[in-house]
C-alpha cells in the first residue's frame, strides 16, 4: 500500500496536466487531495509497520533484469519516519501556496512531481532505482525556482541545479563501481551491503558518494548552495527545499554511503564530524549578521542540519537515531519557519530586509506571524517541549561519547543559535520604533485559513514529538538493530 | 506511600492547564483569567503543603527519607530515558516556598497589573511559569529538571520583555536569555558526560541514581584532565548552569536589567524563586559536588570553587549596589549579592544553612520587591530614589512593611529572619578548615548590605519628596496602595520575621528537618563554642553599617533631587566606577559580544569571497572553455561547412520544441538519457 504514496503523487501530476486550463484555479484543491492522500498512504504505513520487524519489502519486480536492476521497494522505521515527514511537508506546502496565481497547473505538477521523486527515493531499495527518483527529485527545483522564484532567481537555481548534479554525477560514479567491484549482478542495497568491498576501495568510494549526497545535506563547506536556493525560492518550494530535499542528502548518506562502505566510513569520520561541527558553528555566526530575514533562516538550516550529520558520524545507536529524528524535526520546524518568512511576511510586505522590517511593528499588523514565528523561533533554538531539544540530545549524548570536544563546540553553535534567534524576532516583529498613528495607511492582508491551518500542523508536529518521541524513536531505534545495518553500527570494526 | 507523593505530578500540572486555557482566552476575560491563574495556584498550594505535611511526619528512621517515582520517557540507543518525581525535605520546602511566595505575588499582579491592555496574557505566563518551577523542584531526574529549568528561562524571557514596546526591556529579555543561556549549555554538557558516565540521569533510583553511593564512587575514583576526578568536573559543569541562572560572578550582568520586566515579575522569578533555582540546583546534585576520594573529610575541588565564587559575588555586587539610584536595581544587586552569601554556605559545606537562607531570604526580598513595586506605584511610575522621599508620611503601610523586609535583609538581629539564616552561614564559613577568606568576605558583605539598604530606606522614606511633579494641586503626591496590593505585603512581612525561629541555633529545627534529624530543642546551644561570639560580630558588622548609613543619609536627607551622593563628595571616583557597575558590561560589550559579530562577519566574508569566488572561478573556466569551442566553431569548422551549419540549426529547432514546458516530455528525455548511459557504463564496463 505504501508504494502509493509514489504513484498518487505521479497520478496527481497526471491529472494536472490533463487539466483543461479554464479549470486551472482548482489545480490547487487536486494538488492538496493528492498530498493528503500521499500522507494518508504514509502515515497508514507507518502504524501498520512492526517496529520489530526490520525492512519489509512493499513490491519488488524486475525491470532490467539484464543489469539485475530491480524495482525493489521496502520500508523500514528510518524510511518511514522521513515517509511522514514528506507527507506532514508536502500537504503545509501546498496550504502556503494557495495564494498562487501564476501559471499554477505547472507550478503543482512540478511540486507534484518533487514530492513523487522524494516518496522514491526513501522507498527505494535498489540503488539504481533509488538514484533515478534522486533525479527525479532534482529537476523540479529548477523549474519551481527559477519561474516562481525571487530575488536573483536565476542564480540561485542554476546554483542549486550544478551542486545536485555534481553531487548525483559523483554519486553515480560510486555506485557503478560498487556494482562493479561486488560483481554480484545486483544494486539491491542490502544485498549489496553484506559485500565486504576491500578496504582500500571503501577508502575513496566512500568519501566520493558521501559528500555527493551530503552536498544536498548543506555539508560544510559545499553548503553555500543552500541559504541563496532557499532565498531565491517560493515559499513552499524553500520549505520543500529546507524540509524534504536536504533530507535526501542526509539519508542517501546514511543509507547508500554509510551502509556500503563502513571501512570507508571508519577512515573518514573524524574529518566528516569535523565539517559537520564547522556546518553548526559557521551556519549560526553568518545566520547572526544577515541583513535579509530569509538569510537567517537559510544559514540556520546549515547549522541544523549539522546536527544531522554530527549525529550520523558519531557511529553510536543513539546518536545515528537522534541524527533521524533530527532531520524529521528540522524538516518540520525549517519549514515553519520559511513559511512564516516567505509567506506570512515577505507576500504582504515585499520586504526581507530586517531594517526595513523593523520599523513596520510586525506583531501588531501580523500578530499570527509574529506567534508563528516565536514559537518556531523556541522550537529552533531547541528548547525542550519542542521536538529539536529531544533530536539535538541524543545527538550531543552520541557526540559525548565518540568526540567530546566537537560536543563542545556544537554547544557554540547553541548559544550562537539562541543569539541569533532571539535578534531575528525581535528586529522582524518587535521593532522598537514607536507604532505610527495610523497604521492602516498600508493594510496588510490578514493571514488566510490555509495558512493558519499549515502553521498549525506544523506547531502541533513539533509539540507532539517534542514530549512524546516514542512515536518515531520506537520507529527508528530497532531499524538500526537490523542485520544488514550491523556494519554501520559496529562502525566498520566489525 | 501516601496519596501526595504518587501524585506530586499534579502540582505543576494544575497551573500548566491553567496557562494553556489562558494561552487561548481573548484580553477582555480579566477576571476570570485571574481567577484561573490564582485558584490553580492556590490549589497547588494546599497540595505543596499536603506533601510538606506528610514528609514531616514520614518516618525518619537512618537519614534522610525520600519517596520518588520514575516512569520512562523514550528510548536513546538501548537504553531507556527515565524521568520521575521525588518527595523530600528539600522538595518539600522549596514546594511550600515556591507555592506560598507564587500565590501572594499573584494575587498582588491583580493589583499592580490592573490597567494593563495585556492582563490575561501576563497571567498566562505567570501561571506557566509557576508550573515550570513547581516541576523544577520536584524533578527527581537531571534531565527533567533541565527541562523545566529551560522553561522558567523562557518565561522569564517572556515576562522581562512583556513591555517590549520599550527597547530597554527587549534588550534586556534578549541579554537575560542569552547570558543565562551560556551557563546553560555547560549544564549541558555536564549532563551529557554524567550520562556517559553513570548511564542514568535520575537522582535516585533504588541504589543505581547518580546521586547515590555507586555511581559517585565510580565517579570520584575516575579522573580526567590534571587529575581532576570526573565527579567534580561534571559537578563544576553544572555550576556552571547555576552561576549563570543564580546571577554568580561573571553571569550577573544579567539580573539587574531584568529588572525592566513588571515588578511582580521582578519579585517572584528574579528574586524569590527563579534565581535561586541555581542554589537549589547546588543543593540538590549536593552530594555529587561534596564526593571526594578522601571520603568525608577531604574538601572537594567542586566545593571549594562554589564557595570562592559565592564569596566573591557577595561582595562585588553588594559593593555596586552602595551607588545605585534606581530603587530596583539596588534590590537586584541585593538579590545577586545574597544569592552569593547562599553558594557561599553550600560551597563550605552548610547544606542547610544555605537552604535555610534560601527560604527566609525568598520571603523578606520578595516583601521588598512588592513593597518597592508599591512604591513605585504611589509616585507615578518613578523609580529613581533620588526623587522620592518622605514616603514615610503618605505610604505607611508599605513603610512599616519595607522596613521589615529591610531590618531582615541586613540582618537586624534577634526579631528578624535574616540575621538567622546569614548567621548560620558566617558560622558555616567559619568552621570551613580550607581557607578563612569566604568567612570576611561575608563578614564585609554584612556590613555593606546593611549600609546599602539603610541608604535606600533613608532616601525613599525620610526627607521631603522631592520629585519634580510633587505638586498638591494636580493631586501628583504619592498614595497608598490598594489592600490587594498591601495584604500580600503584610503576610511577608509576618514570613520575614517568624521563618527565622525555626532555625535559631537554640531550635536548628529547620536544618535537622533537611538532614533528616531529629530537633530537640536546647537554649544552651546559644552560648556554646564561638556561636555567641559570631553572633556579636556579625551584629557590630550590621550595626555599623546602619549607623554609618544613618550618619550620611538620615541626619541630613537630601533635599534636592539633583544633590551629589555624600558618598560621593568623598570618593568620587570610586563612586563613578561602582555606580557603573565596574564597567563590566563594558568590557563584555567590547571583548565578547564584538567577538561573536566580528566572527560571523569573518565568515561572512569567506562565504562571499572564498566560497563565491571558488563558485565563480570555475564558472568562468567553463564559460572560457565554451567561448573558445564557440570560435573555434565559428571560424575554424564553420568556414567550409556552411550547410552542415544550416543542419545544425533546424537541429536545434528541433531540439528547442523540445523544451515545450511539458513535464512528461523532459521526464521521457531524462529516462532516455539514463536509459542510454546505464547502457553506455555497462558496455565499457566490460560485462
Amino acid at each position: 500500500m505504501i508504494a502509493w504514496t509514489i504513484y498518487i503523487s505521479f497520478i496527481g501530476v497526471l491529472v494536472l496536466m490533463l487539466l483543461p486550463r479554464r479549470f486551472s484555479g482548482a489545480a490547487r484543491v487536486i494538488a492538496l487531495l493528492t498530498a493528503l492522500v500521499g500522507f494518508a498512504f504514509a502515515l497508514e504505513g507507518a502504524m501498520h509497520y512492526r517496529p520489530g520487524s526490520g525492512l519489509q519489502t512493499v513490491t519488488t519486480k524486475d525491470w532490467i533484469p539484464s543489469l539485475g536492476i530491480r524495482f525493489d521497494l521496502a520500508v523500514d522505521g528510518i524510511s518511514l519516519t522521513l515517509l511522514l515527514l514528506t507527507g506532514i511537508a508536502a500537504v503545509v506546502g501546498i496550504l502556503f501556496s494557495w495564494n498562487i496565481k501564476n501559471r499554477e497547473k505547472e507550478f503543482f505538477a512540478f511540486y507534484l512531481v518533487l514530492i513523487g521523486g522524494v516518496y522514491g527515493v526513501f522507498l527505494s531499495f535498489d540503488l539504481f532505482l533509488l538514484f533515478v527518483f534522486y533525479e527525479i527529485a532534482i529537476i523540479p527545483k529548477y523549474f519551481l525556482i527559477s519561474i516562481w522564484g525571487s530575488t536573483n532567481k536565476e542564480y540561485g537555481a542554476m546554483k542549486l541545479a550544478l551542486y545536485s548534479f555534481v553531487g548525483s554525477a559523483m554519486v553515480l560514479l560510486g555506485m557503478v563501481a560498487a556494482y562493479i567491484v561486488a560483481g554480484a549482478h545486483t544494486f539491491n542495497l542490502v544485498e549489496l551491503a553484506q559485500y565486504q568491498f576491500p578496504v582500500s576501495f571503501q577508502k575513496w568510494a566512500f568519501p566520493l558518494v558521501f559528500v555527493g549526497f551530503a552536498i544536498l545535506a548543506g555539508l560544510w563547506p559545499f553548503h553555500t548552495w543552500a541559504p541563496t536556493g532557499h532565498v531565491a525560492a517560493p515559499t513552499a518550494a524553500s520549505m520543500l527545499l529546507a524540509g524534504v530535499v536536504m533530507k535526501l542528502g542526509a539519508y542517501g548518506a546514511l543509507r547508500v554511503a554509510m551502509t556500503l562502505f563502513p571501512a570507508g566510513l571508519a577512515a573518514w569520520q573524524h574529518l566528516i564530524a569535523l565539517l559537520a561541527v564547522i556546518g553548526i558553528v559557521y551556519g549560526a555566526t553568518v545566520a547572526l549578521v544577515q541583513r535579509d530575514f530569509k538569510f537567517v533562516i537559510g544559514y540556520s538550516s546549515v547549522s541544523h542540519m549539522g546536527f544531522v550529520l554530527l549525529g550520523l558520524m558519531t557511529l553510536t545507536q543513539v546518536g545515528m537515531s537522534g541524527a533521524v529524528l533530527q532531520m524529521f524535526s528540522h524538516g518540520i520546524i525549517a519549514g515553519l519557519l520559511f513559511a512564516v518568512v516567505g509567506r506570512m511576511v515577505y507576500d504582504r510586505t515585499h520586504t526581507r530586509e530586517l531594517a526595513v522590517l523593523q520599523g513596520m511593528n510586525l506583531h501588531r499588523l501580523l500578530p499570527y506571524a509574529a506567534f508563528t514565528f516565536v514559537v518556531a523561533g523556541m522550537a529552533s533554538m531547541g528548547l525542550p517541549g519542542f521536538s529539536g531539544f529531544v533530536a539535538e540530545l541524543q545527538v550531543l549524548i552520541g557526540a559525548w561519547h565518540s568526540f567530546p570536544a566537537y560536543a563542545l563546540l556544537a554547544g557554540l553553535g547553541i548559544v550562537i543559535g539562541v543569539a541569533y534567534t532571539l535578534r531575528v524576532i525581535q528586529k522582524a516583529f518587535f521593532g522598537d520604533h514607536p507604532v505610527s498613528p495610523s497604521p492602516s495607511a498600508h493594510p496588510l492582508e490578514a493571514i488566510s485559513i490555509p495558512e493558519r491551518l499549515g502553521a498549525a500542523i506544523l506547531m502541533a508536529t513539533t509539540v507532539l514529538i517534542g514530549l512524546y518521541p516514542r512515536l518515531l524513536l520506537d520507529l527508528i531505534i530497532p531499524s538500526f538493530n537490523a542485520p544488514w545495518m550491523q556494519a554501520l553500527v559496529k562502525g566498520g570494526r566489525a | 506511600m501516601s496519596w501526595i507523593s504518587s501524585n506530586l505530578w499534579l502540582i505543576p500540572v494544575l497551573p500548566l492547564l491553567a496557562s494553556a486555557v489562558l494561552a487561548v482566552t481573548k484580553q477582555p476575560h480579566r477576571r476570570f483569567a485571574a481567577a484561573l491563574a490564582i485558584g490553580s495556584m492556590a490549589l497547588a498550594c494546599l497540595l505543596s503543603w499536603d506533601a510538606f505535611l506528610t514528609t514531616l511526619h514520614a518516618p525518619a528512621h537512618g537519614g534522610i527519607w525520600r519517596d520518588f517515582h520514575n516512569f520512562r520517557w523514550f528510548q536513546m540507543g538501548d537504553q531507556w530515558l527515565w524521568l520521575g518525581w521525588l518527595l523530600d525535605p528539600l522538595t518539600a520546602v522549596m514546594l511550600v516556598m515556591v507555592s506560598t511566595v507564587g500565590l501572594l505575588i499573584f494575587i498582588y499582579s491583580v493589583g499592580y497589573m490592573e490597567q494593563d491592555a495585556n492582563f490575561t496574557r501576563f497571567f498566562c505566563f505567570l501561571a506557566l511559569f509557576g508550573s515550570a518551577m513547581l516541576g523544577l523542584v520536584m524533578a527527581n531526574s537531571l534531565l527533567l529538571l533541565f527541562i523545566c529549568w529551560e522553561l522558567v528561562g523562557l518565561t522569564s524571557y517572556l515576562l522581562i520583555g512583556f513591555w517590549y514596546h520599550k527597547p530597554s526591556a527587549a534588550a534586556a529579555a534578549t541579554k537575560a536569555f542569552i547570558t543565562t543561556r551560556i551557563g546553560d549549555v555547560c549544564f549541558f554538557l555536564g549532563i551529557l558526560w554524567l550520562y556517559g558516565q553513570s548511564g542514568t540521569l535520575l537522582f535516585y533510583d533504588h541504589g543505581r541514581g547518580c546521586l547515590e553511593a555507586t555511581a559517585l564512587t565510580s565517579m570520584v575514583t575516575q579522573t580526567t584532565i590534571s587529575g581532576m576526578a570526573i565527579s567534580t568536573a561534571i559537578g563544576l559543569l553544572i555550576f556552571c548552569g547555576a552561576v549563570g541562572k543564580s546571577g554568580q560572578v561573571p553571569l550577573h550582568v544579567w539580573l539587574p536589567d531584568a529588572m525592566e520586566g513588571p515588578t511582580p515579575v521582578s519579585a517572584l522569578i528574579h528574586a524569590a524563586t527563579m534565581v535561586a533555582a541555581g542554589v537549589f540546583l547546588v543543593a540538590r546534585v549536593f552530594p555529587l559536588l561534596n564526593a571526594s576520594s578522601g571520603g568525608g573529610a577531604e574538601v572537594s575541588g567542586a566545593l571549594t570553587v562554589v564557595a570562592w565564587v559565592g564569596s566573591i559575588t557577595a561582595v562585588f555586587a553588594a559593593c555596586i549596589a552602595v551607588a545605585q539610584t534606581d530603587i530596583k536595581r539596588i534590590l537586584a544587586y541585593s538579590t545577586v549579592s545574597q544569592l552569593g552569601y547562599m553558594m557561599l554556605a553550600l560551597g563550605v559545606g552548610g547544606y542547610a544553612a544555605g537552604v535555610f537562607h534560601l527560604i527566609t531570604h525568598a520571603f523578606f526580598k520578595a516583601l521588598l520587591f512588592l513593597g518597592a513595586g508599591s512604591v513605585i506605584h504611589g509616585c507615578h511610575e518613578e523609580q529613581d530614589i533620588r526623587r522620592m522621599g518622605g514616603l514615610r508620611k503618605y505610604m505607611p503601610a508599605t513603610f512599616a512593611t519595607y522596613a521589615i523586609g529591610m531590618m531582615a535583609l541586613a540582618g537586624v538581629p534577634v526579631f528578624f529572619s535574616g540575621f538567622w539564616s546569614k548567621d548560620d552561614i558566617l558560622h558555616s564559613a567559619f568552621a570551613w578548615p580550607v581557607s578563612k577568606g569566604p568567612f570576611f568576605l561575608g563578614l564585609i558583605g554584612a556590613f555593606l548590605t546593611a549600609f546599602y539598604m539603610t541608604r535606600q530606606v533613608c532616601y525613599v522614606f525620610y526627607g521631603d519628596y522631592r520629585s519634580a511633579h510633587g505638586n498638591k494641586r494636580q493631586n501628583k503626591m504619592p498614595h497608598e496602595s490598594p489592600a490587594v496590593m498591601t495584604t500580600p505585603l503584610k503576610i511577608l512581612a509576618a514570613g520575614a520575621i517568624l521563618l527565622g525561629l525555626l532555625g535559631t541555633p537554640a531550635w536548628p529545627w529547620f536544618q535537622d528537618f533537611l538532614t533528616g534529624q531529629h530537633a530537640t530543642f536546647r537554649f544552651g546551644q546559644l552560648f556554646e563554642g564561638e556561636v555567641l561570639g559570631l553572633m556579636l560580630l556579625s551584629t557590630l558588622m550590621v550595626a555599623g553599617g546602619i549607623g554609618l548609613g544613618w550618619w550620611l543619609y538620615g541626619l541630613k536627607p537630601a533635599t534636592k533631587a539633583e544633590a551629589a551622593d555624600p558618598l560621593e563628595r568623598v570618593q568620587p571616583a570610586v563612586f563613578g566606577l561602582l555606580r557603573e557597575k565596574f564597567r563590566v558590561d563594558e568590557i563584555y560589550a567590547a571583548t565578547v559580544i564584538k567577538g561573536t559579530f566580528r566572527l560571523g562577519e569573518i565568515c561572512s566574508w569567506f562565504e562571499r569571497t572564498v566560497c563565491e569566488g571558488c563558485i565563480r572561478v570555475v564558472t568562468y573556466v567553463a564559460l572560457g572553455f565554451s567561448w573558445l569551442n564557440r570560435f573555434a566553431d565559428e571560424y575554424v569548422v564553420n568556414l567550409g561547412f556552411d550547410t552542415s551549419c544550416r543542419n545544425l540549426r533546424q537541429s536545434a529547432g528541433l531540439l528547442s520544441s523540445l523544451q515545450d514546458g511539458q513535464v512528461q516530455n523532459y521526464l521521457r528525455v531524462i529516462g532516455v538519457a539514463m536509459a542510454i548511459l546505464v547502457l553506455l557504463l555497462v558496455w565499457g564496463g566490460g560485462l
